[in-house]
């Protein structure tokens, strides 16, 4: 399926959840927040949401320093 | 009424159909408070004298240190070892010597928080921790107190305009602060002043559009930089209906100090 993450285009594997793409992308989960579908789902559910055909990701890192 | 001085000194501004002289005198009647007066603070501090905002607090706790100069560009090498208050204000005067400069040098807690930012129109949020940066948007947030968040670490930066009862909060995109020891800050990662440079001015910029009504402000979205890639973004954000401070059932109704510590960096 298609998804959109920060904003491209990317091709995955059916049935993957929130969680299972920041695996496959190595991103370590507790460095980031994850908005699906312009909402922000609560980490501890990221293992149980499946993403679905043309869904909208954005991957934020958790950014404090200045 | 501006001074003939004035009409000179901001010129440059006032010239620009979209800002002109009745945002000139908004500017100079308002008063900004600025967290932080490092790698964020100093342009965010050096852009507002310039442009004329009359009063500005200037919050921070800590001395001059070698390693600030690479980024914090109010502090100079005579300045080491002073306070960050005093080496700001002595500059900030000299740019502008219309501006009046509040100084606080003390870290921001519970107990004084709320006296500080009664005073001030606007809070620009230029500190360099996460346990900071909640206490600010908590209090801002219960005080109806337009934020200016910016954040930045290596290459990588972050903008929101928070404007309370209208946009999404902090906790909105952040609900908690991220999980004991894992996330790097400045001082252990490291961070090129550029990105500060370019998250700072932006903040102040925002900042000026909060205060006197010009352009749109990035309320509702957050902007995020790669500074590296060289890549601005633009994400959609909307309420959180379960956010723990301004959803539906908030958890968090009086002010917290979380206890975060940073991941410190390993030499191998
Ligand atoms: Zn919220």
């Amino acid at each position: 399926m298609k998804l959109k993450v920060n904003g491209k285009e990317e091709l995955v594997d059916d049935g993957l959840t929130i969680l299972g793409l920041l695996e496959k992308k190595g991103i370590k989960p507790m460095l980031v927040v994850v908005e699906h579908n312009f909402e922000v789902p609560e980490r501890e559910n990221w293992g149980n949401i499946k993403l679905a055909e043309s869904d909208n990701l954005e991957i934020v890192k958790f950014i404090g320093g200045g | 009424m501006l001074d003939q001085n004035q009409v000179l000194r901001y010129s440059r501004q006032l010239i620009l159909n979209e800002f002109g002289y009745e945002a000139q005198e908004k500017l100079l009647k308002s008063k900004v408070l600025v967290v932080g007066a490092g790698g964020l603070g100093s342009p965010v501090l050096y852009y507002l004298a310039a442009a004329g905002v009359g009063t500005l607090g200037v919050v921070d706790f800590d001395v001059v240190g070698i390693s600030n100069l690479q980024r914090q560009v109010l502090h100079f090498t005579d300045d080491l070892g002073r306070k960050k208050v005093d080496s700001a204000e002595e500059k900030l005067k000299k740019v502008n010597p219309d501006v009046k400069i509040v100084k606080y040098p003390c870290r921001l807690n519970i107990d004084n928080i709320e006296e500080i930012i009664g005073e001030y129109d606007v809070v620009i949020d230029a500190v360099d921790n996460f346990p900071a940066r909640f206490l600010i948007s908590d209090c801002c947030y219960f005080m109806k107190k337009p934020l200016i968040e910016g954040a930045s670490v290596g290459f990588d930066g972050i903008l929101m305009t928070i404007i309370p009862g209208v946009t999404p909060c902090y906790r909105c995109l952040y609900p908690m602060p991220p999980q004991d020891g894992v996330v790097p800050t400045c001082s252990d990662t490291g961070i090129m002043g550029m990105i500060t440079g370019t998250i700072g001015s932006l903040q102040a910029l925002e900042a000026i559009k909060v205060i006197t009504g010009i352009g749109e402000t990035l309320s509702g979205r957050i902007l995020t930089f790669d500074g590296l890639g060289l890549n601005f973004r633009e994400i959609k954000w909307s309420k959180k209906k379960n956010c723990p401070l301004c959803g539906e059932n908030p958890t968090v109704k009086e002010l917290v100090e979380y206890e975060i510590k940073c991941k410190l960096k390993t030499f191998e």
